[in-house]
């Protein structure tokens, strides 16, 4: 089997912080294969956007650390990249998109300005024209459904509404032909008729352009609709990861059970109770597995070892001593 | 339901409520002409998108705001005029709960002087009796007694939100609006702020009105449900009403963008329906019903005539004129109400 395009092993990342260290990743593993659309669930604070900016070698150093594990993309060691290495990365093997579009495009350059830089620096060596280049960002946009790309050229992001914005940097990630897109959250800020057509806009991209990606999101609800597979992430750990129907037709990890009962349904069946308690501080994180302060079902060993991925069905691994057995 | 026994249990009404915003853009029509009822004890969902004007009429009902018209009615007394001039009393009875309760409480308070506050404004309590009040307060809302002394900003997000649902009940309010209290909280911290505002929904046999964008929230709490869209109610029915038979194409549009988790909820979403177009700018709505430019149903009327209410059976207010067929081509002099015919 060949091997996946991003693996991720071990991954450990902290936040130097006045007081200490923040230990957010606590061994991060997951890949994704080529063509793949993987989904990145878990609640706020949970180090879903660290383990991203991780992999995009874009986290601010300091104050985060890189305390261990490895990231490997298309058989490169992304950890030991040098700076320019960094850069031919970001221009030819990735691109993210952010939550925020607003605080993601420059206010004080246009669409076009922003657009076209994103394309001539991804193609540095075809050395396009001025008018080539145009008509790149002109096409970008009509992608990403966008009436009358030329005058959205010629805007500034505030007179774009928050869904065109974010078609904008769907466009920039785009336009690059990335192998790998991460999207971090990229409709949370947006309402959810916006969202739709956004999620819908991006699913016939990616497919058109056959882009691995990685969705990053708190909602299972989009997670169901937007992917095959899905990570389910708490406190720096990945919890749990099966083919996204398997997932959602039996969570195994008590997070995710717990999770999965606490979205309220459109059947009506009544608020269930939440999660007890709340995300550990990350200066002084539980000791073993670091859901276990909350968890339902702990055992003696959850609060003196870090469960390990226990397999539980094809592609499905589940970092929980219940099922050590292979049940 | 007779109109008698409707009346009777009615709280708060809004009828055609107005309010207007000058800009240098042009005026921002927030609200514009809505009328609903919320009865006693039950909790009203008013769902919109962000600009529908949703907090624009949570706001002139606890006073932030003077409408610009319309009547606003608390328990049939007019409450229609500025906080400043209302009756201390009446400022008791209507408490908000505001989205972020990172900036809706003071970082330079404890807990303690927050939940103090309303009680010296509007109590009679001497010192001590404010003091063993906050306590209470604090079990209200499942709170250990040792969150006194703390800082806003030394608790978790969920956490704050419960001292302000705590100091939301300092007056012992009848009537409180719930402005998107949990949208800015992930989901395991919700379902325990939602059982917490249901019990104490009970116990202290309040009404809400709950506003929000998530419409399954609303189908799991909500006595009725209001969808507003640009300034104006479109669709209001009782919950499982409005689910099983959602009319206006706006929400069946809301409906079947919802990311669901199950394939149980799937079957409910409305089929054959795709989201296009965005919300227009409230400084220049479109003319005749403002959602014919994104309707998938939209007909030649709709452009130029703004539809009216009718009413079916069930209870169930939808705005639309696929369901005034009868009224076609005749000018909306009429801003009563029909029944609807089925």
């Amino acid at each position: 089997m060949a091997p996946p395009l991003l693996d991720v092993s071990g991954l450990r990342v902290g936040y130097d912080v006045y007081g200490g260290t923040l230990r957010v990743l606590n061994g991060v593993n997951f890949y994704l294969e080529e063509g793949e659309k993987v989904g990145l669930v878990g609640e706020t604070g949970c180090g879903k956007t660290t383990t991203a900016k991780a992999v995009l070698r874009i986290l601010p150093e300091p104050p985060a650390r890189i305390m261990g594990g490895e990231v490997t993309f298309r058989k490169a060691s992304v950890l030991d990249m040098s700076a320019k290495e960094v850069r031919e990365m970001h221009a030819h093997g990735v691109a993210m998109i952010f939550q925020d579009p607003t605080a993601a495009l420059n206010p004080v350059f246009t669409i076009g300005d922003q657009l076209m830089t994103a394309i001539r620096y991804s193609s540095l060596e075809q050395k396009l024209t001025r008018k080539e280049i145009r008509e790149r960002a002109l096409r970008a946009l009509g992608e990403v459904a966008l009436p009358d790309p030329a005058r959205i050229l010629d805007n500034y992001p505030i007179q774009l509404s928050g869904g065109m914005r974010q078609r904008i940097c769907i466009a920039m990630a785009l336009a690059a032909n990335s192998q790998l897109m991460i999207a971090d959250e990229p409709t949370t800020s947006l309402d959810v008729t916006i969202q739709d057509q956004v999620l819908r806009l991006l699913g016939k991209l990616v497919l058109e352009k056959d882009t691995s990606t990685i969705l990053i999101t708190h909602s299972l609800g989009i997670v169901r609709e937007w992917t095959a597979r899905v990570y389910v992430m708490y406190a720096g750990t990945m919890a749990e990861t099966a083919p996204t129907a398997e997932l959602f037709r039996e969570p195994l990890h008590p997070y995710t059970q717990g999770l999965m009962k606490a979205v309220p349904k459109l059947t009506g069946e009544g608020i269930a109770e939440g999660i007890e308690g709340r995300i550990p501080n990350y200066l002084d994180p539980p000791r073993g597995c670091r859901f276990h302060p909350r968890c339902p079902h702990r055992m003696d060993i959850c609060s003196q070892e870090l469960p390990p991925y226990f397999e539980a069905g094809p592609r499905r691994q589940v970092a929980c001593f219940l099922y050590r057995d292979g049940n | 339901m007779d109109n008698q026994a409707r009346t009777k249990d009615i709280l708060l009404s809004a009828a055609d409520l107005k309010k207007h915003f000058r800009t240098r853009a042009g005026t921002v029509r927030a609200a514009d002409g809505v009328s609903f009822e919320i009865r006693e004890n039950e909790t009203l969902g008013l769902v919109g998108e962000s600009g529908s004007g949703k907090s624009t009429v949570a706001y002139t009902i606890v006073g932030m705001y003077r409408p610009t018209g319309g009547s606003l009615l608390f328990r049939g007394q007019d409450i229609g005029r500025e906080s400043a001039r209302r009756p201390r009393q009446l400022k008791k009875e209507i408490q908000i709960v505001f989205q972020d309760p990172g900036s809706s409480l003071n970082p330079r308070q404890s807990i303690r002087q927050i939940l103090d506050l309303p009680l010296r404004v509007h109590g009679a309590l001497d010192r001590r009796g404010r003091e063993e009040q906050t306590v209470r307060l604090l079990e209200m809302v499942e709170l250990p007694r040792d969150f006194l002394y703390k800082a806003p900003r030394s608790i978790g997000g969920g956490e704050r939100q419960m001292v302000a649902i705590a100091r939301a009940l300092a007056t012992n309010p009848s009537f409180v609006v719930l402005d998107e209290p949990t949208s800015a909280l992930d989901v395991s911290v919700q379902a325990k702020i939602i059982n917490l505002l249901i019990s104490l929904q009970k116990e202290l046999n309040l009404t809400y009105l709950f506003i929000t964008h998530d419409l399954s929230l609303m189908r799991n709490m909500a006595t009725r449900v209001a969808i507003m869209y640009l300034g104006k109610i479109c669709e209001i029915a009782p919950t499982v009403e409005f689910f099983r038979n959602p009319l206006h194409p706006y929400t069946r549009m809301l409906l079947s963008s919802i990311p669901v988790v199950s394939d149980e909820e799937q079957e409910l979403k409305p089929k054959k329906i795709v989201s296009q177009g965005e919300i227009p700018s409230p400084v220049d709505i479109p003319p005749g019903c403002s959602f014919h430019q994104r309707c998938p149903h939209r007909m030649e009327i709709c452009a130029r005539v703004d539809p009216i209410v009718v009413r079916n059976r069930q209870d169930h207010e939808v705005r639309c004129h696929l369901y005034t067929q009868d009224m076609q081509d005749t000018q909306d002099a009429n801003p009563g109400r029909r029944t609807m015919h089925e």
